[in-house]
Formats: structure tokens, sequence, C-alpha cells
């Protein structure tokens, strides 16, 4: 299993805060972020859109990464829009 | 008496007076000591503020605050460190964010205070949504911010 969370204004816009999903994926194993995302991006227009490339920012296991970040079970990954503390 | 680091992320509000209290407690060998503090604005982009909430990713967040504070300290000599970064509801204001560092010169706890502040603002999962006048809305993180820590690069 892939633990999935969102945050901010994404996490609104998909009306998700976390969801979890098998490491296969119709046969075929979610070994990347990308692949995450577009796995992702196939439940609908709205998750199309907000989680294409360069609009969300992704964290596995809590550390910022990119979209050739390789995934394991078990691992816990976050997207976000760019951050605004401070 | 002996330096420390200290980073807390909090709902509650924080006494300046006390941090800096604590961080001029911790040694007798540092000159200097600069203190920031992040403050809730009343206007942004022409719009009317009256509060502001801050949400943050609690298991990322302490951690990448640390790292920050790491790579601050392995650039130049500090003596004490204190990061404090609230979390929640906060009015117009309010307290949002402390940085405090120590070091026996000047120049290094300058540099060093707005290093971390630069990073904090692109690295650090907090989100900023703010209740104005025309409603809610999520803050849009500014380029300025990206640019100016890349500087440190």
């Amino acid at each position: 299993m892939l633990k999935i969370l969102f945050f901010g204004q994404l996490k609104e816009v998909v009306k998700t805060e976390c969801l979890e999903i098998e490491l296969i994926q119709s046969g075929k194993q979610v070994n990347t972020v990308a692949m995450l995302r577009s796995v992702l991006q196939a439940k609908g227009d709205i998750w199309n859109e907000c989680l294409a490339y360069g609009k969300a920012l992704v964290a596995v296991n809590q550390e910022m990464t990119s979209d050739d970040s390789v995934l394991n079970d078990a691992d816990e990954i976050a997207f976000f829009p760019p951050v605004t503390g401070g | 008496m002996s330096h420390f680091t200290q980073i807390s992320v909090q709902s509650e509000d924080f006494d300046f007076a006390h941090e800096y209290q604590k961080l001029r407690d911790s040694n007798n060998s540092d000159g200097a000591l600069v203190a920031f503090v992040g403050l809730v604005r009343d206007m942004n982009l022409q719009k009317s503020v009256s509060g502001l909430f801050l949400e943050h990713y609690p298991a990322m967040t302490e951690k990448v605050l640390y790292n920050i504070v790491q790579s601050a300290k392995a650039k130049w000599q500090l003596g004490s460190v204190s990061l404090i970064h609230r979390v929640g509801q906060l009015k117009v204001s309010d307290q949002i964010v402390f940085v405090g560092v120590t070091s026996q010169h000047r120049q290094s706890a300058y540099h060093a205070n707005e290093f971390i502040m630069d990073y904090l603002k692109t690295q650090a999962p907090f989100w900023k949504k703010e209740t104005t006048s025309d409603g809610d809305n999520w803050i849009e993180a500014k380029t300025s911010d990206l640019e100016k820590s890349k500087d440190w690069s």
C-alpha cells in the first residue's frame, strides 16, 4: 500500500486529505512518483489539472523530492502547492 | 549555561523577551544576537485581511526546520539557534515566526538569520489561507522568495 496525503489548496480542490492505493495498479507496479502522479491524474479532470507536473510539489516519506523518485511499499507520499510559511 | 538549538511548531503565541533572554543566557562568548519576528499584516494585494490560517504537514515540518538550521550551522559559526513557527488560526498583528541566532560576531548572526528565513519560506511545508473582505483565499507562493533562497546556493 502507498499512503498519499494532500495539503493546502490542493487538498480542498480534490476534496481529499488522505488516500491509500495498492502498489500494483492494473497489473503494473507504481514504482516512481511520476507513475503515481499519472494514476492519480486519471481520477478525473480536477485531479488531472491540479496534479500536473510543476503545479504540485511532492514529498516522499517527508522529504521533498522529484518525479523520478522511486517508490516502495508503505511509503508516505504528499502532494502540495508551493509553500507559503514564514 | 551552554549553547542550544530549539525548534518548535506550535499554536500558542511566544514571548519575545523570554526567547531573547534564553538566547542571551545560553553563553557569555557570543557578542552578537540577531532576532527576527514575522507578523500577520492587515493588507495583501490591496485586500483587507482580518486573519490568517496556517496549515502544515506535521510529520515533515520539524524535520525540514531542523535541516535548515543544520545547514545554517554548517555555513556559519553559530552559538544558539531558536526557531519557532506558529500554526492554526491567527489574527492581524499576531506573531507568526521567531528566528533568533547568536554568534561571536554580528555578520554570521545577520546572515544566518536571513538564510534560515529565506529557506523556511521555500522549503518548510506551511500554507497560509487569508480571511479577507472578499472571502477566504490561499496565498500564492512568490517567485521573489524562490529567487532569494537561490541566492544562498
